[in-house]
Protein backbone atom coordinates (compact mmCIF):
# COMPACT_ATOMS: atom_id res chain seq x y z
CA UNK A 1 0.00 0.00 0.00
CA UNK A 2 1.36 3.43 -0.85
CA UNK A 3 1.80 5.98 1.90
CA UNK A 4 -0.87 8.22 0.38
CA UNK A 5 -3.32 5.33 0.51
CA UNK A 6 -2.37 4.70 4.13
CA UNK A 7 -2.88 8.35 5.03
CA UNK A 8 -6.37 8.22 3.63
CA UNK A 9 -7.45 4.77 4.79
CA UNK A 10 -6.23 5.02 8.37
CA UNK A 11 -7.49 7.35 11.04
CA UNK A 12 -3.98 7.92 12.30
CA UNK A 13 -0.92 7.70 10.11
CA UNK A 14 2.67 8.37 11.17
CA UNK A 15 5.58 7.83 8.80
CA UNK A 16 9.32 8.43 9.18
CA UNK A 17 8.68 10.53 12.26
CA UNK A 18 11.75 11.89 14.10
CA UNK A 19 11.95 13.94 17.29
CA UNK A 20 15.00 15.03 19.26
CA UNK A 21 15.63 17.38 22.16
CA UNK A 22 19.03 18.98 21.70
CA UNK A 23 21.52 16.13 21.19
CA UNK A 24 19.17 13.45 22.42
CA UNK A 25 17.28 11.63 19.71
CA UNK A 26 14.04 10.48 21.32
CA UNK A 27 11.96 9.08 18.48
CA UNK A 28 13.46 7.63 15.34
CA UNK A 29 11.74 6.67 12.14
CA UNK A 30 8.38 5.96 13.73
CA UNK A 31 5.99 4.18 11.35
CA UNK A 32 2.49 3.61 12.63
CA UNK A 33 -0.96 3.39 11.08
CA UNK A 34 -4.07 2.96 13.18
CA UNK A 35 -7.49 2.03 11.76
CA UNK A 36 -10.71 3.50 13.09
CA UNK A 37 -12.20 1.55 15.97
CA UNK A 38 -8.87 0.25 17.24
CA UNK A 39 -8.03 0.39 20.92
CA UNK A 40 -4.33 0.86 20.35
CA UNK A 41 -2.16 0.66 23.43
CA UNK A 42 1.38 1.93 23.24
CA UNK A 43 3.75 0.41 25.77
CA UNK A 44 7.46 0.78 26.36
CA UNK A 45 10.12 1.18 29.03
CA UNK A 46 10.09 4.44 30.97
CA UNK A 47 11.89 7.25 29.19
CA UNK A 48 11.46 5.64 25.77
CA UNK A 49 9.49 8.59 24.40
CA UNK A 50 5.90 7.42 24.79
CA UNK A 51 4.79 10.77 26.11
CA UNK A 52 6.76 12.55 23.41
CA UNK A 53 4.93 10.49 20.80
CA UNK A 54 1.67 11.37 22.55
CA UNK A 55 2.44 15.11 22.38
CA UNK A 56 3.42 14.84 18.71
CA UNK A 57 0.12 13.18 17.80
CA UNK A 58 -1.69 15.86 19.79
CA UNK A 59 0.15 18.56 17.92
CA UNK A 60 1.36 20.01 21.22
CA UNK A 61 4.91 19.67 19.87
CA UNK A 62 6.22 19.50 16.33
CA UNK A 63 8.24 16.60 14.95
CA UNK A 64 11.71 17.32 13.51
CA UNK A 65 10.67 15.59 10.33
CA UNK A 66 8.20 13.03 9.11
CA UNK A 67 4.56 12.74 8.22
CA UNK A 68 1.75 12.81 10.72
CA UNK A 69 -1.87 12.58 9.60
CA UNK A 70 -5.14 12.37 11.50
CA UNK A 71 -8.09 11.37 9.36
CA UNK A 72 -6.21 12.21 6.18
CA UNK A 73 -5.24 15.71 7.33
CA UNK A 74 -1.74 16.75 8.45
CA UNK A 75 -1.51 17.54 12.15
CA UNK A 76 -0.51 21.09 13.02
CA UNK A 77 -1.79 22.15 16.44
CA UNK A 78 -4.04 20.50 19.02
CA UNK A 79 -7.54 20.26 17.58
CA UNK A 80 -11.06 19.16 18.33
CA UNK A 81 -10.68 15.84 16.48
CA UNK A 82 -8.46 14.52 19.28
CA UNK A 83 -9.82 14.27 22.83
CA UNK A 84 -7.46 13.96 25.80
CA UNK A 85 -7.38 12.26 29.15
CA UNK A 86 -4.18 12.90 31.09
CA UNK A 87 -2.97 11.22 34.22
CA UNK A 88 -3.41 14.56 36.04
CA UNK A 89 -4.69 18.04 35.20
CA UNK A 90 -7.54 16.72 33.06
CA UNK A 91 -10.17 18.46 35.15
CA UNK A 92 -10.39 22.16 35.85
CA UNK A 93 -10.27 22.62 39.63
CA UNK A 94 -12.44 25.76 39.65
CA UNK A 95 -15.40 24.08 37.93
CA UNK A 96 -17.80 21.56 39.40
CA UNK A 97 -18.06 18.07 37.94
CA UNK A 98 -21.03 18.94 35.75
CA UNK A 99 -19.42 22.21 34.61
CA UNK A 100 -16.30 20.26 33.66
CA UNK A 101 -18.38 17.77 31.71
CA UNK A 102 -20.27 20.56 29.92
CA UNK A 103 -17.10 22.30 28.69
CA UNK A 104 -17.15 20.68 25.27
CA UNK A 105 -20.45 22.46 24.69
CA UNK A 106 -19.98 25.68 26.66
CA UNK A 107 -16.40 26.55 25.66
CA UNK A 108 -16.96 27.03 21.92
CA UNK A 109 -20.00 29.30 22.32
CA UNK A 110 -20.42 32.86 23.54
CA UNK A 111 -21.93 34.16 26.76
CA UNK A 112 -25.51 34.56 25.54
CA UNK A 113 -25.85 31.18 23.88
CA UNK A 114 -24.19 29.55 26.87
CA UNK A 115 -26.86 30.88 29.17
CA UNK A 116 -29.76 30.33 26.80
CA UNK A 117 -28.88 26.67 26.19
CA UNK A 118 -27.67 25.93 29.70
CA UNK A 119 -30.41 23.39 30.48
CA UNK A 120 -29.81 21.51 27.24
CA UNK A 121 -26.04 21.34 27.79
CA UNK A 122 -26.55 20.29 31.37
CA UNK A 123 -28.89 17.48 30.40
CA UNK A 124 -26.47 16.10 27.84
CA UNK A 125 -23.56 16.23 30.28
CA UNK A 126 -25.74 14.62 32.96
CA UNK A 127 -26.40 11.72 30.61
CA UNK A 128 -22.66 11.07 30.31
CA UNK A 129 -22.13 11.43 34.04
CA UNK A 130 -24.88 8.89 34.64
CA UNK A 131 -23.09 6.41 32.41
CA UNK A 132 -19.95 7.01 34.41
CA UNK A 133 -21.93 6.45 37.62
CA UNK A 134 -21.30 9.99 38.81
CA UNK A 135 -24.71 11.66 38.59
CA UNK A 136 -24.85 12.01 42.36
CA UNK A 137 -21.59 13.95 42.39
CA UNK A 138 -22.46 16.44 39.64
CA UNK A 139 -22.25 19.53 41.83
CA UNK A 140 -19.07 18.61 43.68
CA UNK A 141 -15.65 20.02 42.87
CA UNK A 142 -12.95 17.71 41.49
CA UNK A 143 -10.93 17.88 44.72
CA UNK A 144 -13.88 16.35 46.55
CA UNK A 145 -13.73 13.21 44.36
CA UNK A 146 -11.46 10.17 44.55
CA UNK A 147 -8.80 9.68 41.88
CA UNK A 148 -10.83 7.05 40.03
CA UNK A 149 -13.94 9.22 39.99
CA UNK A 150 -11.93 12.18 38.70
CA UNK A 151 -10.69 10.07 35.78
CA UNK A 152 -14.24 8.94 35.00
CA UNK A 153 -15.28 12.58 34.79
CA UNK A 154 -12.27 13.29 32.60
CA UNK A 155 -13.29 10.52 30.21
CA UNK A 156 -16.90 11.77 30.09
CA UNK A 157 -15.62 15.32 29.55
CA UNK A 158 -13.57 14.21 26.54
CA UNK A 159 -16.24 11.90 25.09
CA UNK A 160 -18.96 14.55 24.90
CA UNK A 161 -16.91 16.20 22.17
CA UNK A 162 -17.15 12.93 20.19
CA UNK A 163 -13.48 13.10 19.15
CA UNK A 164 -12.20 10.99 16.28
CA UNK A 165 -9.47 9.68 18.55
CA UNK A 166 -9.45 9.56 22.32
CA UNK A 167 -5.87 10.12 23.43
CA UNK A 168 -5.00 8.78 26.88
CA UNK A 169 -1.61 9.26 28.55
CA UNK A 170 -1.19 6.96 31.57
CA UNK A 171 -4.76 7.81 32.58
CA UNK A 172 -4.86 5.22 35.36
CA UNK A 173 -1.23 5.60 36.40
CA UNK A 174 -1.96 7.38 39.68
CA UNK A 175 -4.69 4.98 40.85
CA UNK A 176 -4.43 2.11 43.30
CA UNK A 177 -4.45 -1.39 41.71
CA UNK A 178 -8.09 -2.16 42.51
CA UNK A 179 -9.46 1.15 41.20
CA UNK A 180 -7.21 0.73 38.23
CA UNK A 181 -8.82 -2.59 37.26
CA UNK A 182 -12.29 -1.10 37.68
CA UNK A 183 -11.31 1.74 35.38
CA UNK A 184 -9.92 -0.69 32.80
CA UNK A 185 -13.23 -2.55 32.71
CA UNK A 186 -15.15 0.74 32.56
CA UNK A 187 -13.06 1.86 29.59
CA UNK A 188 -13.45 -1.47 27.77
CA UNK A 189 -17.22 -1.38 28.20
CA UNK A 190 -17.33 2.16 26.88
CA UNK A 191 -15.16 1.15 23.95
CA UNK A 192 -17.38 -1.85 23.17
CA UNK A 193 -20.48 0.31 23.20
CA UNK A 194 -19.04 3.14 21.12
CA UNK A 195 -16.33 1.39 19.08
CA UNK A 196 -14.30 4.54 19.23
CA UNK A 197 -10.61 4.82 18.40
CA UNK A 198 -8.42 5.04 21.46
CA UNK A 199 -4.70 5.77 21.59
CA UNK A 200 -3.68 4.53 25.02
CA UNK A 201 -0.16 5.18 26.29
CA UNK A 202 0.98 3.24 29.33
CA UNK A 203 4.12 1.79 30.89
CA UNK A 204 2.12 -1.03 32.44
CA UNK A 205 2.49 -4.17 30.33
CA UNK A 206 -0.58 -5.96 31.72
CA UNK A 207 -2.74 -2.90 31.20
CA UNK A 208 -1.56 -2.55 27.60
CA UNK A 209 -2.31 -6.18 26.74
CA UNK A 210 -5.57 -6.38 28.67
CA UNK A 211 -7.02 -3.25 27.09
CA UNK A 212 -5.57 -3.21 23.60
CA UNK A 213 -6.96 -4.75 20.46
CA UNK A 214 -3.51 -3.86 19.32
CA UNK A 215 -0.31 -3.43 21.30
CA UNK A 216 2.47 -1.29 19.89
CA UNK A 217 5.82 -1.65 21.62
CA UNK A 218 8.06 1.39 21.58
CA UNK A 219 11.68 0.86 22.58
CA UNK A 220 15.21 2.17 22.19
CA UNK A 221 16.69 -1.31 22.72
CA UNK A 222 17.37 -2.63 19.18
CA UNK A 223 20.14 -2.69 16.63
CA UNK A 224 20.62 -2.12 12.91
CA UNK A 225 23.33 -2.02 10.24
CA UNK A 226 24.72 1.34 11.31
CA UNK A 227 27.06 -0.28 13.83
CA UNK A 228 27.94 1.19 17.20
CA UNK A 229 30.13 4.16 16.29
CA UNK A 230 30.07 7.27 18.49
CA UNK A 231 28.14 9.20 15.83
CA UNK A 232 25.29 6.71 15.70
CA UNK A 233 22.35 7.93 17.74
CA UNK A 234 19.35 5.68 18.16
CA UNK A 235 15.94 6.84 19.29
CA UNK A 236 12.98 4.69 20.20
CA UNK A 237 11.01 3.08 17.41
CA UNK A 238 8.23 0.55 17.03
CA UNK A 239 9.91 -2.78 17.83
CA UNK A 240 6.76 -4.89 18.13
CA UNK A 241 3.18 -4.68 16.94
CA UNK A 242 0.62 -7.28 18.00
CA UNK A 243 -3.03 -7.88 17.09
CA UNK A 244 -5.15 -9.08 19.99
CA UNK A 245 -8.70 -10.40 20.29
CA UNK A 246 -11.20 -7.67 21.06
CA UNK A 247 -13.55 -8.59 23.82
CA UNK A 248 -14.28 -7.41 27.29
CA UNK A 249 -12.73 -10.23 29.23
CA UNK A 250 -12.66 -10.91 32.91
CA UNK A 251 -9.51 -9.59 34.52
CA UNK A 252 -8.73 -13.25 35.25
CA UNK A 253 -7.40 -13.42 31.73
CA UNK A 254 -4.34 -11.61 33.03
CA UNK A 255 -3.32 -14.88 34.68
CA UNK A 256 -3.80 -17.09 31.59
CA UNK A 257 -0.81 -18.76 29.94
CA UNK A 258 -1.22 -16.91 26.62
CA UNK A 259 -1.42 -13.56 28.34
CA UNK A 260 1.70 -14.22 30.38
CA UNK A 261 3.58 -15.55 27.33
CA UNK A 262 2.80 -12.40 25.35
CA UNK A 263 3.79 -10.18 28.28
CA UNK A 264 7.08 -12.08 28.52
CA UNK A 265 7.78 -11.67 24.83
CA UNK A 266 7.10 -7.92 24.91
CA UNK A 267 9.24 -7.56 28.00
CA UNK A 268 11.98 -9.48 26.21
CA UNK A 269 12.00 -7.46 22.97
CA UNK A 270 11.12 -4.07 24.39
CA UNK A 271 12.22 -3.76 27.99
CA UNK A 272 15.42 -5.84 28.21
CA UNK A 273 18.35 -3.59 27.41
CA UNK A 274 20.58 -6.60 26.70
CA UNK A 275 18.30 -7.98 24.01
CA UNK A 276 18.94 -6.07 20.81
CA UNK A 277 16.89 -7.30 17.91
CA UNK A 278 17.80 -6.23 14.41
CA UNK A 279 15.39 -3.79 12.74
CA UNK A 280 14.63 -6.32 10.04
CA UNK A 281 13.57 -8.93 12.57
CA UNK A 282 10.96 -7.03 14.55
CA UNK A 283 7.72 -8.83 15.25
CA UNK A 284 5.27 -6.61 13.39
CA UNK A 285 2.30 -8.94 13.08
CA UNK A 286 -0.55 -6.50 13.11
CA UNK A 287 -2.26 -6.15 9.69
CA UNK A 288 -1.93 -2.33 9.84
CA UNK A 289 1.75 -2.57 10.58
CA UNK A 290 4.36 -1.30 8.13
CA UNK A 291 8.01 -0.37 8.27
CA UNK A 292 10.20 1.97 6.25
CA UNK A 293 13.92 1.46 6.62
CA UNK A 294 16.74 3.58 5.24
CA UNK A 295 19.70 2.10 3.31
CA UNK A 296 22.00 2.59 6.31
CA UNK A 297 19.65 0.92 8.74
CA UNK A 298 19.21 -2.28 6.73
CA UNK A 299 22.00 -2.68 4.22
CA UNK A 300 21.31 -5.10 1.41
CA UNK A 301 17.87 -5.91 2.70
CA UNK A 302 15.14 -4.95 0.25
CA UNK A 303 11.99 -4.25 2.14
CA UNK A 304 9.18 -2.29 0.72
CA UNK A 305 6.57 -0.75 2.86
CA UNK B 1 -4.53 9.36 78.63
CA UNK B 2 -1.65 10.62 76.58
CA UNK B 3 -1.93 14.05 78.15
CA UNK B 4 -1.24 12.54 81.54
CA UNK B 5 1.74 10.51 80.35
CA UNK B 6 4.64 10.95 82.72
CA UNK B 7 7.51 13.08 81.43
CA UNK B 8 10.21 11.01 79.83
CA UNK B 9 7.84 8.35 78.56
CA UNK B 10 8.16 9.68 75.02
CA UNK B 11 10.80 11.93 73.57
CA UNK B 12 9.96 15.61 73.99
CA UNK B 13 9.25 17.60 70.85
CA UNK B 14 8.97 20.91 72.67
CA UNK B 15 6.11 23.04 71.36
CA UNK B 16 6.25 21.57 67.85
CA UNK B 17 3.18 19.40 68.25
CA UNK B 18 1.71 20.96 71.37
CA UNK B 19 -2.08 21.35 71.17
CA UNK B 20 -3.48 24.91 71.35
CA UNK B 21 -6.28 25.69 73.77
CA UNK B 22 -8.00 29.03 74.44
CA UNK B 23 -7.18 30.45 71.00
CA UNK B 24 -9.10 33.68 71.52
CA UNK B 25 -7.55 34.34 74.90
CA UNK B 26 -4.05 33.78 73.50
CA UNK B 27 -4.71 36.12 70.58
CA UNK B 28 -6.02 38.84 72.90
CA UNK B 29 -3.12 38.62 75.32
CA UNK B 30 -0.62 40.85 73.43
CA UNK B 31 -3.34 43.45 72.84
CA UNK B 32 -4.25 43.53 76.52
CA UNK B 33 -0.60 43.75 77.47
CA UNK B 34 0.15 46.73 75.21
CA UNK B 35 -3.02 48.53 76.32
CA UNK B 36 -2.17 47.94 79.97
CA UNK B 37 1.35 49.32 79.56
CA UNK B 38 -0.02 52.35 77.72
CA UNK B 39 -2.72 53.23 80.22
CA UNK B 40 -0.37 52.73 83.14
CA UNK B 41 2.19 55.08 81.58
CA UNK B 42 -0.54 57.56 80.60
CA UNK B 43 -1.91 57.55 84.14
CA UNK B 44 1.58 58.15 85.56
CA UNK B 45 2.30 61.11 83.26
CA UNK B 46 -1.09 62.75 83.74
CA UNK B 47 -0.79 62.39 87.52
CA UNK B 48 2.47 64.32 87.30
CA UNK B 49 1.27 66.92 84.78
CA UNK B 50 -2.45 67.14 83.86
CA UNK B 51 -1.53 69.30 80.81
CA UNK B 52 0.62 66.54 79.29
CA UNK B 53 -0.40 65.80 75.68
CA UNK B 54 1.88 62.88 74.86
CA UNK B 55 -0.12 59.98 76.31
CA UNK B 56 -3.79 61.03 76.51
CA UNK B 57 -6.18 59.15 78.80
CA UNK B 58 -9.21 57.18 77.66
CA UNK B 59 -11.47 60.07 78.63
CA UNK B 60 -9.43 62.56 76.60
CA UNK B 61 -9.50 60.29 73.56
CA UNK B 62 -13.24 59.67 73.94
CA UNK B 63 -13.67 63.40 74.04
CA UNK B 64 -11.67 63.78 70.82
CA UNK B 65 -13.64 60.99 69.12
CA UNK B 66 -16.88 62.71 70.05
CA UNK B 67 -15.58 65.99 68.63
CA UNK B 68 -14.33 64.42 65.37
CA UNK B 69 -16.91 61.74 64.70
CA UNK B 70 -20.16 62.35 66.54
CA UNK B 71 -20.65 66.13 66.32
CA UNK B 72 -20.67 68.24 63.17
CA UNK B 73 -17.74 70.60 62.76
CA UNK B 74 -18.88 74.07 63.91
CA UNK B 75 -17.38 75.74 60.82
CA UNK B 76 -18.27 73.35 58.00
CA UNK B 77 -21.18 71.43 59.50
CA UNK B 78 -19.59 68.12 58.46
CA UNK B 79 -18.68 65.13 60.56
CA UNK B 80 -14.90 65.32 60.20
CA UNK B 81 -14.07 61.63 60.65
CA UNK B 82 -16.75 60.66 58.15
CA UNK B 83 -15.53 63.16 55.54
CA UNK B 84 -11.91 62.05 56.03
CA UNK B 85 -12.77 58.37 55.85
CA UNK B 86 -14.87 58.76 52.73
CA UNK B 87 -12.17 60.79 50.96
CA UNK B 88 -9.46 58.26 51.82
CA UNK B 89 -11.55 55.20 50.95
CA UNK B 90 -12.41 56.70 47.58
CA UNK B 91 -8.75 57.23 46.77
CA UNK B 92 -7.53 53.85 47.97
CA UNK B 93 -10.52 52.07 46.41
CA UNK B 94 -9.94 53.68 43.03
CA UNK B 95 -6.17 53.21 43.12
CA UNK B 96 -6.19 49.58 44.24
CA UNK B 97 -9.24 48.75 42.12
CA UNK B 98 -7.76 50.03 38.87
CA UNK B 99 -4.38 48.49 39.74
CA UNK B 100 -6.03 45.11 40.39
CA UNK B 101 -7.95 45.17 37.13
CA UNK B 102 -4.98 46.32 35.04
CA UNK B 103 -2.62 43.94 36.87
CA UNK B 104 -4.99 41.04 36.24
CA UNK B 105 -5.38 41.71 32.52
CA UNK B 106 -1.71 42.44 31.91
CA UNK B 107 -0.45 39.65 34.18
CA UNK B 108 -2.61 36.95 32.63
CA UNK B 109 -1.72 37.99 29.08
CA UNK B 110 1.99 38.15 29.91
CA UNK B 111 1.74 34.76 31.60
CA UNK B 112 0.02 33.01 28.72
CA UNK B 113 1.19 34.76 25.57
CA UNK B 114 4.97 34.51 25.07
CA UNK B 115 5.02 37.50 22.73
CA UNK B 116 3.24 39.80 25.17
CA UNK B 117 5.61 38.58 27.88
CA UNK B 118 8.66 39.29 25.72
CA UNK B 119 7.33 42.76 24.99
CA UNK B 120 6.19 43.88 28.44
CA UNK B 121 7.72 41.74 31.18
CA UNK B 122 11.11 43.55 31.32
CA UNK B 123 9.34 46.92 31.29
CA UNK B 124 6.93 46.02 34.08
CA UNK B 125 9.80 44.58 36.13
CA UNK B 126 11.74 47.82 35.66
CA UNK B 127 8.76 49.99 36.58
CA UNK B 128 8.15 47.88 39.68
CA UNK B 129 11.58 48.91 40.96
CA UNK B 130 10.80 52.63 40.84
CA UNK B 131 10.21 53.72 44.46
CA UNK B 132 6.68 55.16 44.22
CA UNK B 133 7.29 57.83 46.86
CA UNK B 134 10.29 59.09 44.88
CA UNK B 135 8.06 59.99 41.95
CA UNK B 136 5.36 61.56 44.10
CA UNK B 137 6.76 65.07 43.31
CA UNK B 138 6.62 64.23 39.60
CA UNK B 139 2.99 63.18 39.99
CA UNK B 140 2.10 66.37 41.85
CA UNK B 141 3.83 68.52 39.24
CA UNK B 142 2.41 66.75 36.20
CA UNK B 143 -1.04 65.68 37.43
CA UNK B 144 -1.74 68.46 39.90
CA UNK B 145 -2.33 68.12 43.64
CA UNK B 146 -5.91 66.88 43.30
CA UNK B 147 -7.33 63.38 43.45
CA UNK B 148 -5.66 62.12 40.26
CA UNK B 149 -2.09 62.27 41.55
CA UNK B 150 -3.00 60.42 44.76
CA UNK B 151 -4.85 57.67 42.91
CA UNK B 152 -1.96 57.49 40.43
CA UNK B 153 0.56 57.03 43.25
CA UNK B 154 -1.40 54.12 44.73
CA UNK B 155 -1.83 52.63 41.26
CA UNK B 156 1.88 52.84 40.46
CA UNK B 157 2.80 51.28 43.78
CA UNK B 158 0.37 48.37 43.56
CA UNK B 159 -0.04 47.58 39.88
CA UNK B 160 3.43 46.17 39.00
CA UNK B 161 3.39 43.86 42.02
CA UNK B 162 0.03 42.40 41.05
CA UNK B 163 0.89 42.15 37.34
CA UNK B 164 4.13 40.31 38.06
CA UNK B 165 2.61 37.85 40.52
CA UNK B 166 -0.34 37.07 38.26
CA UNK B 167 2.05 36.56 35.35
CA UNK B 168 3.79 33.89 37.45
CA UNK B 169 0.46 32.41 38.54
CA UNK B 170 -0.92 32.08 35.03
CA UNK B 171 2.41 30.71 33.80
CA UNK B 172 2.07 27.97 36.41
CA UNK B 173 -1.28 26.78 35.05
CA UNK B 174 -0.38 23.32 33.68
CA UNK B 175 0.14 23.34 29.92
CA UNK B 176 -2.09 20.25 29.79
CA UNK B 177 -5.09 22.36 30.84
CA UNK B 178 -4.56 24.72 27.94
CA UNK B 179 -4.10 21.94 25.36
CA UNK B 180 -7.14 20.15 26.69
CA UNK B 181 -9.28 23.30 26.49
CA UNK B 182 -8.31 23.68 22.84
CA UNK B 183 -9.33 20.09 22.09
CA UNK B 184 -12.67 20.91 23.72
CA UNK B 185 -13.16 23.78 21.29
CA UNK B 186 -11.80 26.78 23.19
CA UNK B 187 -10.44 29.79 21.30
CA UNK B 188 -7.40 31.70 22.56
CA UNK B 189 -9.64 34.17 24.36
CA UNK B 190 -11.73 31.40 25.88
CA UNK B 191 -8.54 29.83 27.24
CA UNK B 192 -7.38 33.14 28.72
CA UNK B 193 -10.64 34.49 30.09
CA UNK B 194 -12.67 31.36 30.84
CA UNK B 195 -10.10 28.75 31.79
CA UNK B 196 -7.21 30.68 33.32
CA UNK B 197 -8.74 33.92 34.60
CA UNK B 198 -11.26 32.27 36.96
CA UNK B 199 -8.42 30.16 38.35
CA UNK B 200 -6.22 33.13 39.26
CA UNK B 201 -9.03 35.33 40.63
CA UNK B 202 -8.53 34.10 44.20
CA UNK B 203 -4.81 34.70 43.81
CA UNK B 204 -5.64 38.26 42.75
CA UNK B 205 -7.68 38.68 45.92
CA UNK B 206 -4.79 37.38 48.01
CA UNK B 207 -2.55 39.84 46.19
CA UNK B 208 -4.85 42.73 46.98
CA UNK B 209 -4.79 41.71 50.64
CA UNK B 210 -1.01 41.83 50.67
CA UNK B 211 -0.89 45.12 48.77
CA UNK B 212 -3.35 46.97 51.01
CA UNK B 213 -0.68 47.78 53.59
CA UNK B 214 1.50 49.42 50.96
CA UNK B 215 -1.50 51.19 49.46
CA UNK B 216 -2.30 52.85 52.80
CA UNK B 217 1.31 53.97 53.08
CA UNK B 218 1.16 55.66 49.68
CA UNK B 219 -2.23 57.18 50.44
CA UNK B 220 -1.20 58.71 53.76
CA UNK B 221 2.06 60.00 52.31
CA UNK B 222 0.20 61.72 49.46
CA UNK B 223 -2.46 63.12 51.79
CA UNK B 224 0.11 64.37 54.26
CA UNK B 225 1.77 66.48 51.57
CA UNK B 226 -1.14 67.96 49.69
CA UNK B 227 -4.79 67.54 50.59
CA UNK B 228 -7.79 69.22 52.17
CA UNK B 229 -9.33 66.16 53.75
CA UNK B 230 -8.53 62.51 54.35
CA UNK B 231 -7.35 60.37 57.25
CA UNK B 232 -3.67 60.94 56.50
CA UNK B 233 -4.23 64.66 56.03
CA UNK B 234 -5.96 64.93 59.44
CA UNK B 235 -3.24 63.00 61.26
CA UNK B 236 -0.54 65.27 59.88
CA UNK B 237 -2.65 68.40 60.39
CA UNK B 238 -3.32 67.86 64.10
CA UNK B 239 0.30 66.84 64.61
CA UNK B 240 1.03 70.59 64.66
CA UNK B 241 -0.91 70.87 67.92
CA UNK B 242 0.58 67.65 69.34
CA UNK B 243 -3.03 66.40 69.39
CA UNK B 244 -2.24 62.82 70.34
CA UNK B 245 -5.83 62.45 71.55
CA UNK B 246 -6.90 62.70 67.88
CA UNK B 247 -3.91 60.98 66.24
CA UNK B 248 -4.17 57.78 68.28
CA UNK B 249 -7.87 57.11 67.53
CA UNK B 250 -7.26 57.97 63.86
CA UNK B 251 -4.37 55.53 63.63
CA UNK B 252 -6.51 52.92 65.36
CA UNK B 253 -9.35 53.65 62.90
CA UNK B 254 -7.07 53.31 59.84
CA UNK B 255 -5.74 50.02 61.20
CA UNK B 256 -9.24 48.74 61.91
CA UNK B 257 -10.35 49.58 58.35
CA UNK B 258 -7.32 47.78 56.90
CA UNK B 259 -7.90 44.78 59.12
CA UNK B 260 -11.60 44.59 58.16
CA UNK B 261 -10.78 44.72 54.46
CA UNK B 262 -8.31 41.91 54.88
CA UNK B 263 -10.86 39.89 56.83
CA UNK B 264 -13.62 40.52 54.30
CA UNK B 265 -11.43 39.48 51.38
CA UNK B 266 -10.36 36.35 53.25
CA UNK B 267 -14.02 35.49 53.87
CA UNK B 268 -14.74 36.06 50.18
CA UNK B 269 -12.08 33.49 49.26
CA UNK B 270 -13.28 31.00 51.88
CA UNK B 271 -16.86 31.21 50.70
CA UNK B 272 -16.59 31.63 46.95
CA UNK B 273 -13.40 29.75 46.12
CA UNK B 274 -13.59 26.49 48.05
CA UNK B 275 -11.45 24.72 45.45
CA UNK B 276 -8.69 27.32 45.92
CA UNK B 277 -8.72 26.90 49.68
CA UNK B 278 -8.50 23.12 49.23
CA UNK B 279 -5.58 23.46 46.82
CA UNK B 280 -3.57 25.91 48.93
CA UNK B 281 -4.10 24.50 52.41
Amino acid sequence: MSSIARELSHLLHLEDLYKSYGDKLVLENIDLSVSAGTLCSVVGPSGCGKSTLFRLVLGQEAADKGRLFVDGRPVGAPGQDRGIVYQRYSLYPHLTVIENAMLARTLPVGFLERHRRRAEFREEAMHYLERAGLAAHADKYPHELSGGMQQRVAIAQALIKRPKILMMDEPFGALDPETREHMQIFLLELWEAERMTIFFVTHDMEEAIYLGTRVVVLSQHYTDDRGTGPTVRRGARVVGDYALPSAVASTKIKRSAEFIALADEIRHVGFDRDVLRHVTEFNLKHPDSFQTLSEEEARGVRRTA
Amino acid sequence: MAVLAAPGERPSTGWLFAPVRHNVLLALLPFILVAAVYFFASHQRLAENPQDKLLPSVAQMADAIERMALKPDPQTGDYTLFVDTWASLKRIGLGVGIAALAGLLLGINMGLLPRVRALLSPFVTFVSMVPPLAILPILFISLGVDELSKVALIFLGVFPVIARDLMLASGQIPREQVVKAITLGASQNAVIYRIVLPQILPRLIDNVRLCLGGAWLFLIAAEAIASTEGLGYRIFLVRRYLAMDVILPYVFWVTAIGYSFDWLLRQLILRRFRWYVAATS
